[in-house]
């Protein structure tokens, strides 16, 4: 549709391609979710400033660990405390 | 679409991981409320501010929605633009109407940017304004602004802001907006319904979302959710909704936590809680009482 | 063949309204201005009659009124507004992002002074204040070339190869004021001249981000291209005028009248009628003119080229430039000739300010002024305030 000119123009036209940017390196702890506990209701999820919480293939609540800064959010509002912050090994 | 649970709004994504927001960002968290439950087809603009600088970097853009940033004072006038060229280009055949949404900071609301959004919302343009209010210029570092509460120390206000915040929703009604309300990112199910509600409605809208900032307001990223929470519990932030002039009070708190709850948590608010300043939190909790009574009133006044 | 459809009596003002609603602009951002206003009165007028398919959207400001032009045109549509003085002022700041995010947006400035003292009456110190905000700068002498003009300011700034903004400069009230018959071309033969061409746009369907930040990394880089766009826009106009359809209306970057004289009179906008007539019926023959239509790009090679037998330069700005060795137009001109290691005799002379109006007895006097230092006084740069001082 629209023409994208072979001008040098400040427009990216790659959408989101922020996810290609790796900011694990900015975490100092580290979230992790205990299996048994989860129902991967999705709370972390939309509580997530990244977003860095996904569902995989079978439906099961992920971190998506290149892109989580490790605030730490989705530890503290976990309604079953299924996540719980551990020290990143420096 | 009424949003009843969260697999209503898993993969609309509409920012991408990998910005540049700080740890525990409650903007973002807003914002990517506001973009989960947003309809498309929709266009973004944004003014200068925290959220433009997090998610642009040349080559890169968190954005996975067609989005714009002109300059800080003036995102209502550039939604303006491109929601009336857009009824003429539909109108020729050669283009199609898009939801227009805003998604401003306080400091872009609020003061630089109050003339142009007060132009556009007395023109009547078919647009939703968001505003995500981290209560100062976090971007530049913590200065004041109008959205700032009494009291909090800011890089400008170090002796603490002697001002009340400016009633920035009163204005937007004054301006015959058929629905202005305010939210919180920890309410995710009253938040994103009234993006829905206020995006169905034909012309100009206002959202007022409370976004709490770790960095600016001195407390640990984990507590954002919590800090959104308190706000609302405590009466600081209410939780409400006017529609064609009539309020409703959707979270009525009858029994308010204390605010020093949500003020011990902030360093921003330290000195407040000193016994020699006793006058000072006096004058804040007058502040949270004479709003929520005005806000009673009016929703008893025009029920809805 | 270009089809001459009639001529209208039309002031500079509606002459550019008129080109404007040819054009089949979709999109009109204003906010009412001294000289300008008329433009934007007489588009609402197309617009509400239905002669004009548009939106026009009256803001509360003109910092507002050129930002909704950038969402507009990044919408996709043609877009239009104009201003004068203290409203280009106020533009400023989004001059240089209009040109920087690549919208062509082509915009009327009936030139006026700036405060203070307030002064609603022409001269060029608003445009010239703007001249590095990036757009191409061009100035009309007489309502037909602003009809002319800003019809083919479109098809420039709209080419794939440039995306830039267009000024389009009329002297406030002498210009913009002054009626006199203009030759229009009919609707048709205007739309086939100005076909619509794609170009970036925000849509859902293709979701890309403009005006994203640049570090030291990329900004750099982004500027020097801006800045070869508008140099292209010297060689893209050729093309563009080129195409036309009016002959006698296009676009050129200077015209030369008095071929042979020696001594070179150059101005901008309408004072060069006025220069003109002298020349003509004073029997001025030692003196040519050379009347610039596009200031920026600045047309240096061709204005070197006018000036190959040329003895000095008369170089008349409307505008200062306090604190600065020369005024805008006489630094270009001085630059031009520089480059080219040509060391000619050079009078600046600033005229004009806040509207005082160049008579024919001020420009006899310039001239004999002229022909006295340059005869007999040989190389260097003379300053002259003409008409300072009771007029």
């Amino acid at each position: 549709m629209s023409r994208r000119p072979e001008l040098l123009i400040p427009i990216v036209f790659e959408a989101g391609n922020t996810a290609k940017r790796n900011v694990a390196s900015w975490r100092s702890n580290r979230p992790l979710i205990e299996r048994g506990l989860c129902t991967n209701c999705l709370i972390c999820w939309i509580y997530c400033p990244e977003p860095a919480i996904y569902l995989d293939d079978a439906g099961n609540v992920q971190i998506d660990y290149d892109h989580c800064k490790g605030c730490g959010i989705c530890a503290e509002e976990c309604p079953r405390k299924a996540i719980r912050m551990v020290v990143e090994n420096v | 679409m009424q949003v009843s649970k969260l697999a209503d709004l898993y993969g609309r994504e509409g920012l991408s991981p990998g910005h540049s927001a700080c740890q525990g960002c409650g903007a973002t968290i807003a914002v990517r409320q506001v973009l989960l439950a947003a309809e498309p087809p929709y266009i973004v603009v944004s003014p200068t501010g925290c959220l433009e600088v997090i998610s642009t970097p040349y080559p890169f853009t968190a954005w996975r929605v067609p989005w714009v940033h002109v300059a800080f004072e003036n995102a209502a006038a550039v939604a303006s633009g491109i929601e009336a060229a857009l009824k003429v280009l539909e109108r020729k055949g050669v283009g199609r109407r898009h939801k227009v949404i805003v998604i401003a900071g306080d400091g872009g609301t609020f003061d630089i940017g109050l003339q142009a959004l007060s132009g556009a919302f007395e023109r009547g343009h078919n647009i939703l304004y968001v505003c995500y209010d981290n209560e100062a210029y976090m971007n530049t570092g913590i200065q004041r602004s109008a959205a700032t509460p009494p009291g909090s120390i800011t890089t400008t206000t170090p002796a603490g802001k002697r001002e009340r915040k400016k009633d920035i929703v009163s204005i937007l009604v004054g301006h015959g907006s058929p629905y202005v309300a305010t939210a919180s990112p920890h309410l995710w199910k009253d938040l994103t319904n009234k993006v829905r509600k206020a995006q169905s409605i034909e012309g100009p809208t206002f959202l007022h979302i409370i976004a709490p900032c770790p960095r600016g307001w001195y407390f640990e990223p984990h507590l954002t959710i919590k800090l959104a929470k308190l706000a609302v519990e405590t009466r600081i932030f209410p939780i409400y909704e006017v529609e064609n002039g009539r309020y409703r009070i959707n979270y009525l708190i009858t029994r308010p936590r204390p605010v020093e709850d949500y003020l011990r948590v902030q360093n921003r608010f330290a000195y407040l809680l000193k016994p020699e300043n006793a006058a000072l939190l006096e004058e804040f909790k007058r502040w949270v009482e004479e709003r929520w009574s005005q806000l009673l009133k009016m929703a008893g006044a025009f029920p809805a | 063949m270009y089809s001459l459809s009639s001529y209208r009596l039309m002031t500079g003002n509606e002459a550019a309204a008129f080109a404007v609603k040819q054009a089949d602009v979709d999109f009109i951002s204003a906010y009412p201005i001294t000289p300008q206003t008329i433009i934007v009165e007489r588009l609402s007028e197309y617009v509400s009659s239905g002669e004009l398919d548009a939106e026009f959207v009256p803001v509360e400001s003109e910092h507002s009124a050129l930002s909704a032009c950038i969402g507009a045109s990044l919408a996709g549509a043609r877009v239009f507004t104009s201003t004068s003085s203290q409203g280009l002022a106020l533009m400023h700041e989004i001059l240089y992002i209009a040109s920087g995010m690549r919208c062509p947006i082509v915009m009327a400035v009936a030139n006026r002074a700036l405060s203070a003292p307030l002064n609603i009456h022409g001269d060029h110190s608003d445009i010239m204040g703007s001249r590095d905000a990036g757009w191409v700068l061009v100035f009309c002498e007489n309502p037909q070339e602003v009809y002319d003009y800003t019809i083919q300011a479109f098809r420039l700034a709209e080419h794939p190869d440039i995306l830039l903004p267009v000024a389009v400069n009329l002297d406030g009230f002498t210009v913009s004021h002054s009626s006199e018959p203009v030759s229009i071309l009919e609707d048709g033969v205007v739309r086939s001249y100005l076909p619509r061409r794609e170009r970036p746009r925000l849509d859902f369907e293709e979701p890309a981000s403009f005006g994203v930040f640049a570090l030291p990394t990329h900004y750099f880089e982004f500027k020097v291209e801006q800045e070869k766009a508008l140099r292209r826009a010297g060689e893209v106009l050729e093309e563009v005028s080129a195409a036309y359809p009016n002959r006698a209306g296009r676009l050129v970057k200077l015209s030369k009248f008095n071929e042979d004289g020696r001594i070179a009179i150059i101005c901008l906008g309408g004072t060069a009628g006025t220069v003109r007539h002298v020349l003509k019926h004073y029997d001025m023959k030692d003196f040519s003119l050379i009347s610039l239509k596009l200031f920026s790009p600045f047309p240096a090679e061709g204005l070197l080229d006018a000036l190959n037998e040329a003895e000095g330069v008369v170089v008349m700005d409307r505008a200062t430039s306090p604190g600065a060795p020369l005024p805008p137009l006489a630094s270009n001109v001085a630059a031009s000739l520089y480059e080219a290691g040509a060391r000619l005799p050079l009078m600046s002379v600033v005229y004009g300010l806040g509207g005082r109006e160049p008579t024919l007895k001020m420009i006899v006097e310039m001239l004999e002024k002229a022909r006295e230092r340059m005869i007999r006084g040989g190389p260097g740069v003379s300053r002259m305030y003409l008409g300072y001082g009771g007029g």
